[in-house]
């Protein structure tokens, strides 16, 4: 890590780029109605003068890392947790993709959420994230780090039950966050065992002295860290959720669920990279879970027939790959990075692009009745198209050049296992190809199968200028990170200068390799779905691989067998056992105390010469007694 | 005379004055057998100030007596205000004081 440089000139001021936002938020969210009429222009306001000023800061960095203190958050005992921001290379990049992306959505959502009675609380949400998101990639420790963890959180919970009218949508949401919240008790237990061990919870003192641990414990914290990035970057073994949350509104899943947040697993793991280079343990870990996930979304992308989850399989399968790069080590980190700023551009204007589709479409998902859009829709089929491109890796758009060198670095690794990653990733980039060509074909291509009383239009500019912009990004930000103006050299301070590394595989013969995959898997899906009629209802009679590719390969059945049935069963026989055991002691005491006392209470009859007789026999008993103790 | 007489006497007043309160249902009579059991209390602290030559059962005495005056006059207020209201002054008929 480089050395700190106080907070000057405009950087001193980045505290705006969380306060804009948040201030947005609040406003909308405390104005109520009132602010109906103009909520959703403040929305967009606050996030574009962040931009501006991001870019801004950005500018003036130099390539530094700036410490910006700003008060003290937490000071109980030897626990003292400033309320500082890091601004180095790293955040900065982040904090342009999370206010760029985020100001395009934001614009595309005033048009797309246009006819929904409560525009002005989804506005006052997704301020609320990016407000949250930016604590999260600007916060100089891991409190600060949690802090917009879990705002984030929060605000991805409330936007996928924004219809919460919706059942489906509300059990989304509750699964994510469920889901989030075992991965956040992974983060949480890695920030108390750094305390424990370190007793600061600072970037700066963290990565200073976690080489004073043992391996063991360094090890852990890295686990840890990993559960809980899997946890919010929809990552094997909590994957299930991803998917579910495209239930929210679509910009949200082009924001949320494809661009930013989810990408904070990615965020961590290279932000805690001077804690991974002492474990390879843990790094092997991130490797596996990359691998593992990059897999499993690419063939349960290829049987699905809703939209939005094609597109969300697909963001689960290339946040695998952002994965396998950061698990790689040194020679990994910018190309996950620069993955995760590319894929940023076009997952999100591919999300847009759905989003339009099904404006278009009356809000149906099902690409079963798509169909023949191209010619009704030309904006929004150039954009996705161009998206599309750049995610298979058609060469020389954006993925072609990140998910390359992605490849290149597993097949770096030089040993067997970096052979077997690399053909992994290559497999999985040919099966990202089928199923984004079948996504295509059944949506823009051959005859129509729109539903009866369907009438495809293009949507609005106020939603299709930002599909524009983000296509363009998504044509040129490969080239403008990997040759123009290289990303390895702006984050040369935090990762250490790039070195030529000695290429085991050449670089050609990767490139080569990995579009003869594409080739091959847009080839396969031009026979299996471009060639026929595709059937309105999916068929019945299909192999066992697409059955199970259609149902995740089983994540969610494992995950119900597995946790929720124990989990119910558990909560049964608690239930059962508070309601006997406990219940019934406390209340059977009562009742017996209370019977007794109403059985005694006979005694109480009301005949004054009966109390008289008692008092006298009391009296009598008493003299006894005495006489017994003085005499006796 | 010899103390013990003076004690049988208060025990025999004081037996006659308990039995009469637990078996006679007329107020007006279980009031006199309570005045009965308070003077031969007296009659005992009597007894044993005269025996031991001091004055302090006396003064108890003189005590008991005020003590017994008062409640005369507390007690048959109530017992004519009950008889106004019940006619009747059987200490039986007023139980409705009960669980």
């Amino acid at each position: 890590m480089p050395e700190l440089s106080p907070a000057d000139g405009l950087i001193a001021s980045s505290w705006l780029l969380i306060a804009l936002p948040l201030a947005g938020a609040a406003v909308l969210l405390l104005g109520g109605r009132r602010t109906d009429r103009w909520g959703h222009l403040l929305g967009v306001a606050t996030v574009v003068s962040a931009f501006v000023l991001g870019l801004l800061c950005t500018v003036q960095l130099d390539g530094r890392a700036v410490d910006v203190d700003l008060f003290t958050f937490v000071s109980v005992g030897s626990l003292d947790v400033r309320a500082g921001l890091l601004f180095d290379p790293l955040s900065a990049v982040f904090v342009l993709l999370i206010t760029g992306v985020g100001a395009l959505i934001h614009v595309y959502s005033v048009g797309y959420m246009a006819h929904d009675p409560h525009r002005r609380r989804f506005f006052a949400y997704l301020n609320l994230f990016v407000a949250a998101m930016l604590l999260l990639v600007l916060g100089d420790n891991y409190v600060a780090l949690y802090v917009g963890w879990e705002g984030v959180g929060l605000a991805s919970y409330l936007l996928i039950a924004f219809w919460y009218e919706r059942p489906a949508a509300a059990t989304a949401a509750k699964k994510a966050f469920v889901m989030n919240r075992v991965g956040d008790v992974g983060l949480a237990l890695a920030i108390f065992v750094l305390f424990a061990q370190l007793g600061t919870v600072s970037y700066a003192g963290v990565f200073g002295s976690v080489g004073l641990l043992t391996g063991g414990t360094v090890t852990a914290i890295g686990l840890l860290l990993l559960l809980g990035a899997c946890g919010k970057s929809g990552q094997f073994p909590l994957q299930a959720w991803l998917p579910d949350a495209m239930e929210g509104p679509t910009p949200v899943s082009a924001l949320i669920h494809a661009a930013t947040m989810v990408t904070a697993g990615v965020y961590l793991i290279a932000r805690s990279a001077p804690i991974y280079d002492l474990t390879p343990a843990a790094r092997a870990a991130v490797l596996a879970v990359g691998a593992i996930t990059l897999t499993i979304g690419a063939v349960a992308g290829c049987a699905q027939d809703d939209v939005k989850k094609v597109l969300a399989y697909s963001t689960v399968s290339q946040i695998g790959y952002m994965f396998l790069a950061v698990g790689l080590g040194p020679i990994g980190y910018v190309a996950g990075l620069a993955h995760l700023l590319t894929h940023g551009f076009f997952k999100a204007g591919l999300f847009l692009g759905a989003g339009s589709v099904m404006h278009a479409m009356d809000d149906s998902v099902d690409m079963r009745r798509f169909g023949g859009l191209a010619s009704r829709m030309k904006t929004t089929f150039v954009t996705f198209g161009l998206g599309y491109l750049a995610l298979i890796g058609f060469p020389f758009l954006s993925g072609f050049y990140t998910k390359d060198a992605i490849i290149e670095a597993a097949f770096d690794r030089g040993d067997g296992w970096g052979s077997l990653l690399g053909w992994v990733a290559v497999l999985a980039a040919g099966l990202t190809a089928f199923y984004m060509t079948r996504l295509m074909l059944m949506t823009f291509a051959g005859r129509p199968r729109w539903e009866p009383g369907v009438h495809p239009h293009e949507s609005p500019p106020v939603m299709t200028v930002p599909m524009v912009l983000l296509a363009v990004g998504s044509v040129l930000a490969g080239f403008l990170l990997v040759v123009a103006f290289p990303l390895e050299e702006w984050l040369a301070p935090v990762f250490g200068a790039p070195t030529e590394a000695e290429h085991v595989v050449a670089p050609l013969t990767v490139s080569l390799l990995v579009t003869a995959a594409m080739v091959l898997g847009v080839l396969a899906a031009w026979v299996f779905v471009g060639r026929r009629e595709v059937p309105v209802t999916a068929p019945v009679r299909v192999s066992p691989v697409t059955r199970a590719a259609r149902r995740a390969l089983y994540a969610d059945t494992v995950n119900e067998s597995l946790f929720m049935r124990p989990g119910q069963w558990l909560t049964r026989a608690l239930v059962f056992i508070d309601n006997r055991g406990v219940d019934g002691a406390v209340n059977g005491l009562a009742a017996t105390l209370g019977g007794s006392s109403s059985r005694l209470g006979r005694a109480q009859t009301g005949f004054v010469r009966s109390y008289a007789l008692s008092m006298l026999g009391g009296a009598v008993v008493v003299a006894g007694v005495l006489l017994a103790v003085t005499v006796g | 005379m010899s103390l013990t007489n003076y004690l049988v006497l208060a025990a025999i007043l004081f037996t006659i004055g308990a039995v009469g309160v637990l078996v006679r249902r007329n107020a007006i009579v279980v009031f006199m057998c309570i005045e009965l059991m308070l003077n031969s209390v007296n009659l005992t602290l009597v007894t044993f100030a005269r025996a031991s030559g001091t004055v302090d059962g006396q003064i108890m005495a003189f005590f008991v007596m005020v003590v017994a005056a008062a409640e005369v006059v507390v007690g048959l207020a109530i017992i004519m205000s009950i008889y106004r209201t019940r006619r009747s002054a059987s200490v039986d008929d007023a139980s409705l004081l009960k669980y």
